[in-house]
């Protein structure tokens, strides 16, 4: 049988539908490099690429929530919770056990903890995730500055830093540890069963329920996703600054929901991916050093940021609505 | 002459006639009962008449004027004809006197004079006789204190024709007492009424003329007083079947699934719909049983509870001769019981997902390694044996579901099911807003189930598909079962009477 090989008009919307974003990132690297050759050396990247992997982690968690439709505002809080918990742990108890190991642990544990009684929370009382997750956010936050009293806990030995500063062949741990998470991520959601059960939640709650699908255990597995990989990244950034502050993690929720909305995520639910959310997350990286290397104030960079991510899903609805029309 | 006299209307949707020269014709003080099967054109022809739609062609005048046939629903409000719908047009949080003014409130220097609000509702109220406080919220107020709320907010705007869509669906025997009581005040005050119902009987008890409808085509039209309930049902039923009638085959098997005594009270276990009293009976394997009955009869209810997606009251669902018990859909399915749901797109399609997606969900289990990675290659051969076996039409199973007609997507939303090899099938509106060819394929995939042994249930509110397809028919009425009948030489008038209880059961 002879196909006949039909040529097709080029699909503009549908190409910049999933291009767009990873084009735009490349123009901003463009740009940035012409404007400082700096930019480009590798001692920037490098640190572009550990600044992104800190929130990156949490951003590949948040995917997953923002999948069934849900949203977590408590991560910033968690991650500096978990982190000043694992820390006091450290100081005070476990002695003999390698500082590292203790706040791992620990670190992980609590965000574990802490997002099962979120999701628990959304499932059994039926309040909105918004809702029990921005009290989340007020309630980790307190619970880190009681803990010490609001001040920083220092002195963790090289063991413990080497996670947030050492390299791997060259590479940054918390680098290596994104990658990692970013395709476990990829993996779950693409190639198993439950990354097709949280697709199916967002996609159509009741059609998922009718298909015989736990909606509210998979709900609750989400939060607990993204609560593990805050604490991960807790454990991460007080590795890499050397100590764990109270007020660590501030804003970390907006820039890891905006990095997974700006890779092409809907807050409805159902469509999103982990690449997206990595050139999000690269984008936000990208964009906040290369405004500080161009001396933009830090003032001026919020404003620029929160322009992009209202920009980017203003695109994504104009593209959606013409699909197929250009 | 008449108050509204329409004829000629004409509207035709992707695929299917609604209407197809239509005519109504209303006097002044006129309640007119308008009737029709399910699907006979009443909600359309409303729906031209209230201003939501367009027809396409056709002749309206109202009031001895012609109405322009693009008028929006607030020009037809304004001309003086307004509708009341089944699902209210009430704002919740707003108290009834808001809602009777919304958005022609009485001003005074601009802002709401509340006190003249308060007195003009009250003064309406009073005239119809109704007793409502005009500061109630309406969302404290029952199904039948919103309902005259509507009609209070309708004398407000000058009504002089009131259109209203099945208005004791959701009523009990003594409020739909106290709203005729309302309607004959109406009717006092010169005010017509078009009343769309299915209970004949309240059409015998408050109606003055009534129009048939019969598949977007005029029947017939007189006066109330001079037909019996059993004539106007003759008059609704009794066309052509249009369905393939299920070849004969072997006879049934061992009763595979049998439900006794299944009864739930609306508002118990957060159940809406239907209170459903001591519902039993069985279905064989091979066998295809239908479910007769109007809408909100409680076939659904049913249906919803077999398959776990409810919770029941009281009674017992045996499948195999053993107690079932289900608390979830989960369970059903792994017990052997699937559904297709009523609506395709709420509750059965996955819509911006793919057809592979959507087709193999509630099969991955057995198409993954270890029960964790699905395998790709195994799932596109499900997909695609299915797309031969249904004749499913397809680009390529990458894309979204959305994107096929309806009688494709239900096609997966078939294949789903059947992958899953159940003992039980149950459809419910399986061929609703579908195309007459996918019908056809739709209940030969039906038959051929029934054929390799499953127990089939099929709901439908179209008697000619109920009587085409079905092996056993059980009919039933506001949630009890009125009849079950072999499907050999039933005729339709027989159903509908058990259906709308004008004769005994």
């Amino acid at each position: 049988m002879n196909a006949i090989s039909e040529k097709r008009p080029f699909d503009t919307v549908g190409f910049l539908r999933t291009w767009g974003t990873t084009l735009f990132l490349l123009l901003l690297v463009a740009v940035f490099a012409s404007q400082n050759p700096r930019f480009l050396s590798l001692r920037n990247a490098t640190n572009i690429l550990t600044e992104v992997s800190i929130y990156g982690v949490i951003a590949v968690g948040m995917t997953f929530v923002i999948l069934t439709a849900g949203v977590d505002l408590a991560v910033g809080s968690l991650l500096a919770f978990a982190s000043i918990a694992a820390a006091w742990t450290v100081q005070h108890l476990a002695p003999g056990v390698p500082q590292w190991l203790v706040a791992l642990s620990v670190a992980s544990a609590i965000g574990l903890g802490a997002g099962f009684l979120h999701g628990k929370a959304i499932t059994l009382l039926n309040v909105p995730a918004f809702i029990v997750t921005l009290g989340g956010m007020t309630v980790w936050r307190g619970a880190t500055l009681i803990l010490n009293d609001g001040g920083p806990i220092a002195g963790f030995d090289d063991g413990y830093r080497w996670w947030g500063t050492g390299a791997i062949m060259g590479v940054p741990v918390p680098v290596v540890i994104f990658a990692v998470v970013a395709l476990i991520g990829h993996v779950t959601l693409r190639h198993t069963r439950y990354g097709r059960q949280v697709y199916a939640v967002g996609g159509n709650a009741e059609a998922a329920r009718l298909s015989g699908i736990d909606v509210r255990a998979v709900i609750v597995s989400v939060y607990a996703i993204v609560g593990f990989l805050a604490g991960l990244s807790g454990f991460l950034l007080s590795a890499r600054l050397g100590s764990s502050e109270a007020v660590a993690g501030g804003n970390y929720e907006l820039r890891v929901i905006a990095s997974v909305v700006i890779g092409g995520a809907s807050l409805a639910g159902g469509s999103g991916s982990i690449r997206g959310t990595l050139i999000g997350a690269l984008l936000i990286g990208v964009l906040s050093n290369g405004l500080v290397i161009m001396h933009v104030s830090s003032y001026f960079q919020q404003v620029v940021i929160g322009l992009i991510i209202v920009a980017a899903v203003a695109f994504d609805s104009y593209t959606k609505s013409h699909r197929g029309k250009v | 002459m008449a108050l509204l006299d329409i004829a000629d209307i004409t509207k035709r949707f992707p695929g299917v006639i609604a209407l197809d020269g239509a005519r109504l014709s209303v006097e002044a003080g006129e309640v007119h009962a308008l009737l029709g099967e399910n699907g006979a054109g009443k909600s359309t022809l409303l729906k031209i008449l209230s201003g939501a739609q367009p027809c396409d062609s056709g002749r309206l005048s109202f009031a001895g004027a012609e109405l322009d046939a693009r008028d929006t629903p607030v020009r037809r409000q304004d001309a003086g004809i307004v509708t009341i719908y089944q699902e209210f047009n009430l704002q919740p949080f707003l108290t009834v006197a808001e809602n009777m003014y919304l958005g022609r409130e009485p001003l005074r220097l601009g802002l709401i004079d509340w006190a003249r609000l308060r007195r003009d509702a009250r003064a309406v109220l009073d005239s119809l006789g109704l007793d409502l406080d005009p500061d109630t919220e309406v969302r404290r107020l029952s199904v039948a204190e919103q309902q005259m709320v509507e009609i209070a907010r309708a004398m407000t705007l000058n009504a002089r024709l009131i259109i209203m869509d099945e208005p004791t669906a959701a009523l009990s025997n003594r409020e739909v007492d106290i709203l005729h009581r309302i309607i004959r005040t109406l009717k006092d005050r010169n005010v017509a009424v078009i009343y769309v119902t299915h209970r004949l009987r309240e059409v015998k008890a408050v109606c003055d003329g009534y129009t048939v409808l019969r598949d977007g085509r005029f029947v017939a039209s007189g006066r109330v007083a001079d037909i019996e309930i059993d004539g106007m049902v003759r008059l609704m039923v009794g066309r052509d079947v249009e369905f393939l009638k299920r070849p004969s085959h072997k006879a049934a098997g061992e009763v595979v699934l049998k439900l006794e005594g299944i009864g739930r009270k609306r508002g118990s276990n957060e159940a809406r719909g239907t209170t459903l009293t001591d519902i039993g009976f069985e279905v064989r394997s091979g066998e295809i049983v239908g479910l007769a009955g109007l809408v909100g009869a409680g076939r659904t209810e049913l249906a919803r509870i077999v398959f776990g997606a409810e919770g029941k009251d009281s009674g017992t669902i045996w499948l195999d001769g053993k107690a079932l018990k289900v608390t979830s859909p989960c369970d059903a399915l792994a017990a052997g019981i699937a559904l297709v749901p009523e609506d395709r797109k709420q509750q059965g399609c996955f819509l911006g997902h793919s057809i592979r997606h959507n087709l193999s969900l509630p099969s991955l289990r057995r198409l993954s390694r270890w029960g964790v990675f699905v395998d790709e290659g195994a799932e596109k051969r499900l997909v695609e044996d299915y797309r031969r076996k249904l004749n499913i039409k397809m680009a390529n199973d990458g894309v979204a579901i959305g994107t096929l007609s309806g009688g494709n997507q239900q096609k997966v939303l078939l294949a789903r099911c059947m992958a899953l090899s159940p003992k039980v099938l149950i459809v419910d509106e399986p061929t609703r807003g579908i195309d007459v060819g996918a019908k056809a394929d739709v209940h030969q995939v039906l038959f051929d189930l029934a054929a390799t042994g499953v127990a089939v249930i099929v709901i439908s509110s179209e008697l000619p598909e109920v009587m085409a397809v079905s092996d056993r028919i059980v009919v039933f009425r506001e949630g009890r079962v009125t009849g079950v009948l072999e499907n050999n030489g039933v005729d339709e008038e027989t159903l509908m009477g058990l259906m709308t209880s004008s004769v005994a059961a």
